[in-house]
Order: structure tokens, then sequence, then C-alpha cells
């Protein structure tokens, strides 16, 4: 009796609490009663999880062929990274995984994640390139799916973050020429499309380089990431350094702190702080525009999708449900990624960590 | 930090300077970079462990058996339809086998050369039949979905022009969004090459009968692989094994045969495989380079059914595409 109480007052609280909330929940009630059974029976009942494409046939999309997904995910999930030496870039993607889990988490010391990221990257090229310790070298024009899109979305955020500073301070500095040149550099990669970025980095690079000098596509195609990723990101620093009152710079400097002691120690944790949440929505957009790298003939996740499906007779209908799956790791990293951003925040807010 | 940027030097490589010898490069390397579509059935696709097959992909297979000596010492490159050209231009790849139609402006405007024709196809259109449109004349005011970055957006239009019809093209950048956004209604006709179309219909279809695909062929489209200009030793190997595929049906030489073929008293078969005088020599390759060829993909009859005839499931018929002497179009100067 006393337990049905509760449950009244928690709805009435929580649900029906005043006439718009009340019929809020009847829509979406209505909405869920609605659509929920059709999914439902699209997605499992129906559904084919075999990797039969005869059975998925017969079932003519009344139910959703998950048997694409059991039949193509190794092509999916690594493109075109030969077949037999797989297992390299899953061993290179679990650990840089956990390497990045641990960072979100703080699950160890600064010094000791700062170690394991100095043991993690050059381990994933190691073996994912291949070349040394008996492993066949594999070009990286030739990696493919999750483990390409990790690393370029990383490498991205990793590499633009500093670049991303140093440019945000620049545009502020006393220094026309510097500021100029921070101004342009800003503008100009704003101005134009990450797709024509790519295609310049990978198709008009070799033309222009001399003859015999070469670099590495999945290089090129990383800076091209960088520099874009970087030029957004400045000026999202560049807002959190404006939000710091002057006040705060002449405390600095009334406590003896020079120009870059102030910056180092007051400003930046102050402006860095401030600008989290959108700094969040830059490494979140990276990681997504990381499919773009398809224009460039790299076969990342989503790339190696269609590469995976366009071509065969047998599977080529059941792109929906592909999608789906990608879309699941796209936001399986998404949403960890703004779990962090909350999770740091509040502790930045506790007081506890420096930037 | 400094950790990263050196294992992204790891990445930087400097390779020895090159004269711009196709065949030279590609022996170095042994490995040919053949440069493909991102899945035409039929044409060339990758199955579900990442191996490559189809029509194209055959040719790259033959011309690495000819210069290599091994079918599998081949790179496939996927290539959308606006990065082919940059891609062969730029020198990602040493060869383009990529369904491509051949035409003026592509040969002589784009710094490439067409080889041979492997595939004679044309454009065709697909309806629904409650259209109740029996010919493409009728296509009045229709919207048509059709592929970007082909000829086959600029033949639709330069047809209907001619045609005196008004007809309006939507334009797809894939081909999956294409086929979709044509069932779920967007347009009234579909259309793209003909080796393609019956496939659609019959795979794509939610119903296939609700669908007629219209007689008129409206282009004709020469399909073949591309070398970069000015490496006229390349072009002529590429062009060579190619019509010694073609030359190799036209005599009955068949993958299974080969060996007792090599035998033959008939000097045009003793030529083409190499057991009597050395035809290698003058491409720059072993004596044997035709015969290593049909060993690999089989002669160009072989090819055809396997990848796109009776034996695959496009099931297309051979039609021009037969050899010269049997009805069709492919006829090959004689490898002499």
């Amino acid at each position: 009796m006393n337990q049905l109480v509760a449950t009244r007052a928690w709805l009435r609280r929580n649900l029906f609490s005043d006439l718009f909330s009340g019929m809020a929940t009847l829509l979406l009630l209505a909405a869920a009663v609605y659509w929920l059974p059709g999914l439902i029976d699209w997605m499992l009942l129906q559904a084919v999880f075999k990797a039969d494409a005869g059975a998925c046939q017969a079932v003519n999309h009344a139910g959703a062929c998950w048997g694409v997904v059991a039949e193509k995910y190794r092509f999916i999930l690594f493109g075109r990274y030969p077949h037999a030496e797989q297992w390299r870039p899953l061993l290179a993607t679990a650990l840089l995984l956990l390497v990045i889990v641990a960072s979100g988490l703080r699950l160890s010391s600064r010094r000791s994640l700062l170690a394991a990221w100095a043991l993690a990257l050059p381990a994933f090229f190691m073996l994912t390139g291949g070349g040394s310790f008996g492993l066949t070298p594999v070009g990286s024009d030739q990696w493919g799916g999750l483990p390409l899109t990790l690393l370029l979305a990383t490498m991205g955020m990793l590499m633009a973050f500093p670049l991303a500073i140093a440019v945000a301070l620049g545009r502020q500095s006393r220094l026309p020429l510097l500021r100029g040149l921070c101004t342009l550099y800003v503008e100009l990669v704003r101005g134009v499309p990450l797709i024509s970025v790519l295609f310049l980095a990978s198709f008009l690079f070799p033309i222009v380089l001399p003859q015999g000098v070469s670099i590495d596509v999945l290089l090129r195609v990383q800076a091209g990431i960088v520099l874009f990723a970087a030029a957004y990101l400045s000026e999202t620093i560049r807002g959190g350094l404006q939000s710091i009152p002057a006040g705060q710079h002449d405390a600095a400097a009334a406590l003896g702190l020079g120009r870059w002691q102030a910056m180092r120690w007051i400003i930046l944790p102050q402006a860095l702080r401030a600008v989290i949440p959108s700094m969040m929505n830059s490494a979140v957009s990276v990681f997504k525009d990381t499919s773009l790298v398809t224009v460039v003939s790299l076969y990342e996740l989503t790339g190696s999708l269609s590469l995976a499906l366009a071509g065969d007779a047998e599977w080529r209908s059941f792109h929906l449900e592909g999608y789906l799956f990608i879309g699941l790791i796209y936001w399986t990293g998404c949403y960890a990624m703004s779990r962090f951003s909350r999770g740091f925040e509040s502790r930045v807010d506790a007081g506890g960590t420096a930037i | 930090m400094r950790i990263l940027i050196l294992a992204l030097t790891l990445l930087l490589h400097l390779s020895p300077a090159h004269a711009g010898k196709t065949l030279d490069q590609v022996r170095q390397r042994a490995q040919l970079v053949c440069g493909v579509s991102t899945g035409v059935i039929g044409f060339s696709s990758a199955d579900s462990q990442g191996r490559w097959n189809g029509l194209d992909v055959d040719v790259c297979r033959a011309i690495a058996a000819a210069v290599l000596n091994d079918p599998n010492k081949v790179k496939y490159v996927p290539l959308n339809a606006q990065q082919r050209f940059t891609a062969l231009q730029s020198g990602e790849v040493d060869l383009l086998s990529r369904n491509t139609t051949w035409t003026l402006t592509r040969d002589a405007s784009l710094g490439l050369q067409f080889t041979a024709i492997t595939y004679y196809d044309g454009q065709g259109f697909l309806v629904p039949k409650k259209l109740k449109v029996t010919s493409a004349k009728q296509l009045k005011n229709a919207e048509i979905c059709v592929q970007s970055g082909t000829t086959t957006e600029k033949n639709l239009s330069d047809w209907f022009k001619t045609q005196g019809i008004k007809i309006k093209p939507v334009v797809f950048e894939k081909f999956e969004a294409s086929i979709k956004a044509f069932f779920s209604g967007r347009c009234q006709a579909y259309t793209t090459d003909a080796s393609a179309l019956a496939f659609i219909r019959s795979k794509e279809a939610p119903k296939p009968d609700d669908y007629v695909v219209l007689p008129e062929l409206i282009s004709k489209e020469p399909l073949g692989p591309v070398v970069r200009r000015g490496d006229d030793e390349w072009f002529a190997i590429v062009k060579w094994v190619i019509f010694a595929l073609i030359e190799a049906e036209e005599y009955g030489i068949t993958q299974a045969n080969l060996e007792q073929m090599k035998a033959s008293p008939d000097p045009g078969i003793q030529r083409l495989l190499g057991s009597a005088e050395d035809t290698g020599k003058l491409l720059g390759l072993e004596r044997d380079w035709a015969a290593r060829a049909v060993k690999a993909v089989g002669n160009y009859g072989e090819m055809f059914q396997r990848n796109v005839g009776s034996a695959s499931p496009l099931k297309l018929p051979r039609g021009v595409n037969a050899l010269w002497n049997k009805g069709g179009l492919m006829y090959a100067p004689p490898v002499r």
C-alpha cells in the first residue's frame, strides 16, 4: 500500500506535475505505443541474424537483416586492411582505446598516463604498419575502418589542441605580423570545406612536391585534419581568453608573475575551463568529419561500409542495417566523449585539476 | 608530443627518383597499382574477405601476370567517378581499370590515354510499369534519377535536347542514393549503363515486375582501361595484353587447354603463346607474357562469362561484346 502511494507520488512529481508536463507525457506515451511495436517487430522479431543472404532476401525488408553485419563486420571494421592480418589493427585499436578510456576516467596518475600514451601511439603504428618484428609491412593507404577513424580523430585532436592554443595566443599578440598571419590562417582554413582541404592534400601535393619526394597519404590527410580542426578550435579558445576579465591580468602582474607565467597559471586554465563544452563540440565533429577522407581513397568506417556493400550482389540492398551498425559505433564514441566532458567539467569545477 | 612527431615521421618516406617509366616502377615494387571502382557488380567489387573480382579486376590480374608473372601482385585502389582521373594523373595508380567510357575529351585533354575496349555498353532507362511508358521519348517533363560525374549525366541532357523533350535530371553522387531515390518514387525514371539496369531491376526493386527496362539505348559507352599519356611502353603493354586475351578466345585457347595449346602446330597460336617466336621481347616482357595472362584469367570469353555473363549474377548476353566473327564487335589486331 505504501509502495503504491510512493509510486503515485513519484509519477505525479515527475510526469504529471502540471498540465503541460502531463500532456507531454501522454503524447510521448502515445508515440511510443504507435511506433515501438513496429520498430521492435522490424528490429528483432522479423529480423534475420544469420549471415544468410537467401533468408534476408526472403524477408524482403519486412524485418531487419542483421546478417549483413554478421557477414561483413570484418570488412566494415577494418576496411581494405589485408584479411589475414586484421588481428594487428584490432590489437592496436584495443590498446589505443584502453589508453583513451583510462585517460578519460583518470584511472591512473598523470605521469603513468603520459607514459601509456607515449607507448600506445608508436605501438599502434608499429602493429598496423608492420615492417618490424617480422610483421609484413602494410602501407597506410591500406589502413581502414574503425582503426583509421580512431587514429585520425585522436591524432587530429591531440595535435590540433596545442596548435590551436598557439594560434589563439598569436591572434592576441602585440606583433602585427604574427597577429596577421594567425588571422590569415584561421580565415583561410575556415573559408574552405574540409573536403577540399583533403583533396588538395592528397592530389595536389604530390604534383607540387619535387620529383622523388613523396609523403605518405595518411600523413598528408592527417595534417589536413589537424590544420582544419585547429582553426576552429583556436577560435573557441580565443573566445575563452577574451572572457577573462582584465583584472585577472592585473592581479597576476601584481603578484609579480611575468606575461607567460600569468598566461600559464592564471589566464589559460580559466579560459580553457570556460570553453570545455565547445572544445568537446570540436572533438565530436572531428570524430565524425573523419568520414570525409573517403574522397581521397582512404576507407575509414563509413567508407568501408559502402565499399563492403556497393559491389556485392547478395548484400547490396541491406545498406540501412549497415548504416545503423556504424551509426551505433559513432554514437557510442560521441556519447562517451560527452560523458567524459561532463565528468571533466565537474572535476574542474570542484577545483581539483589544473588543466 | 615529441614521440607523436617521431611516429609520424616514421610514416614519411622518401622514394628514389623515377623517370616516369611505369613498367620499371611496377617491376621495382613488384606490384601493380590498379584503380578500380568502389563497387560495380561484375566489373570491380570486393567480397567479404576484401578480395577483388570482376571484369575490370581481371584486366589488372592479366597485366600483373604478364608483367610480374603473378596475378595476385596487384594493389586495388577503389576510386569514385570524380577521383579516378586525378588519381591516375597524379601517379597514385599505374592503370585505371574502372568501367570508364572512352570519349574524345577524356582521351585528348586529361593527359590520359585509353588503351582498348573491354566492354561495349550503352545507356538505358528503367521506369515503373504503371507509368505506361514504352519509349524514352514519352518521358516528357519527367524527373530522371542519375549519378553524377559520369558520361551518363551528359548523355541524358544531350539526348533529350536532340529529341526536343524537356526533362529534369535529379543528380546523386552515390549509386545507392540514386537507386533508393528512384525506388522510393523521387523520379519517374532511372538511367544508367544498360549492363547494370537489368540487375538493378531484378535485385533492388521492391517488386521487379512493377518495373520495366525501356528498349532504347541512347549512347555508346565503350569501356576500357586508361593509362597516363607519355609512357608509350606501358601503353603498349596494357593494350596488347587485352588484345591477346581477345585473340586467345578467337584461337580457342582457354585456361584449361592452355598447356596442350602450347604444342599446337598453328603458327598463330605458337606466336601468341611464345612457343615459336618471341613477341614478348618487343613489349619489354618475357616470351610467355600472353600465356601467363590467359593462365591467370582465361581468355576474354571466359572472363566475360565468369564476371558478367551467364555464370554471374548479372547474366548479361554477349550481344555486341561477342567476337567479330560471331556477330559482335570484339576485334583484336593480330599478335604477329
